[in-house]
């Protein structure tokens, strides 16, 4: 599963839709866990103040792009005297491989924590292999 | 908004100078001091802070808390934030990448001088914690009117 690896940089070009229009904007880039066990590949996503509502994941044939936008409830007028977070749009996207159920994939999002299941196609799940003694 | 880069003076320009500030603090040849509780860039979690004439808040960027695990106490202005964020390596299966972080965080944050330990409020929502603390009144700007 060399693929997981292989993630594209913000740089990467794709055709446009509604969310196209953060494409010239900063966006940052949320921190993940990836892993893989035998049925699938589940990535989690650090998203804080991102909801439902402002969630979009978009997937490809080859591609996986997950993107949000972060909602922060601020008083009016209110001004900053530090900030570590600059910008509000979340986005990175990885590349996916063929072994892999695009069309099957099933995502969950839970106190800013995006949680994404790809399952692998029933035929490339590993299996135990009997060695026949004879 | 946080998101409007322009409060924080967010043009290309702005980047570069905070750009600047960081090598700058990176070589140690930093003309300003930095805050002597200030920590290094891209500490878990992010925290951003925001004041009006009336309040003070504060915004912690952590998705995933166990918002039990949370202790918030405020002393005079200081204000000191911990808790627990778990995203334990799970076994039997293979990491790509393992960037989340996963235990344990301590923040001190200096607030302005005038704000009101007893008028503090906290809420967590969609990941992000926000302590709201309200100033004294006292030290309110009023408006002064010439008879």
């Amino acid at each position: 599963m060399a693929d997981a690896n292989a993630e594209k940089t913000e740089m990467t070009t794709r055709e446009s839709t509604e969310v196209g229009k953060h494409e010239s904007e900063m966006s940052l880039r949320p921190p993940v866990d990836i892993f893989e066990d035998a049925e699938g590949i589940t990535l989690l996503a650090d998203m804080p103040g991102v909801s439902r509502e402002r969630l979009n994941i978009e997937v490809g044939k080859d591609m996986l792009l997950v993107e949000g936008d972060a909602q922060i409830d601020m008083p009016e007028g209110m001004e900053a005297v530090h900030a570590d977070v600059r910008v509000t749009h979340y986005r990175r996207s990885f590349a996916l491989s063929s072994e892999l159920e695009a069309d099957n994939i099933d995502a969950s999002l839970k106190d800013g924590v995006l949680s994404v299941r790809i399952p692998k196609r029933p035929e490339v799940r590993p299996r135990k292999i009997e060695v026949r003694v004879e | 908004m946080f998101g409007n880069r322009t409060n924080f003076g967010g043009s290309l320009f702005d980047e570069f100078r905070r750009l600047e500030s960081e090598m700058d603090e990176l070589f140690g040849r930093g003309s300003w001091p930095a805050g002597i509780r200030s920590v290094a860039q891209g500490t878990y979690p992010p925290v951003n802070v925001g004041t009006t004439p009336e309040q003070v808040d504060v915004y912690l960027f952590a998705a995933g808390l166990d918002a039990k695990s949370l202790d918030i106490s405020l002393q005079q202005n200081l204000l000191t934030i911990s808790g627990e964020r778990n995203a334990p390596v799970k076994e039997d299966v293979e990491y790509y990448r393992k960037e989340r972080f996963d235990g344990s965080f301590r923040r001190l944050i200096t607030l302005p001088d005038d704000v009101d330990p007893e008028q503090v409020e906290a809420q967590y929502r969609d990941g992000i914690l926000q302590i709201e603390v309200k100033r004294r009144e006292a030290s309110r700007p009023r408006q002064i009117e010439v008879k």
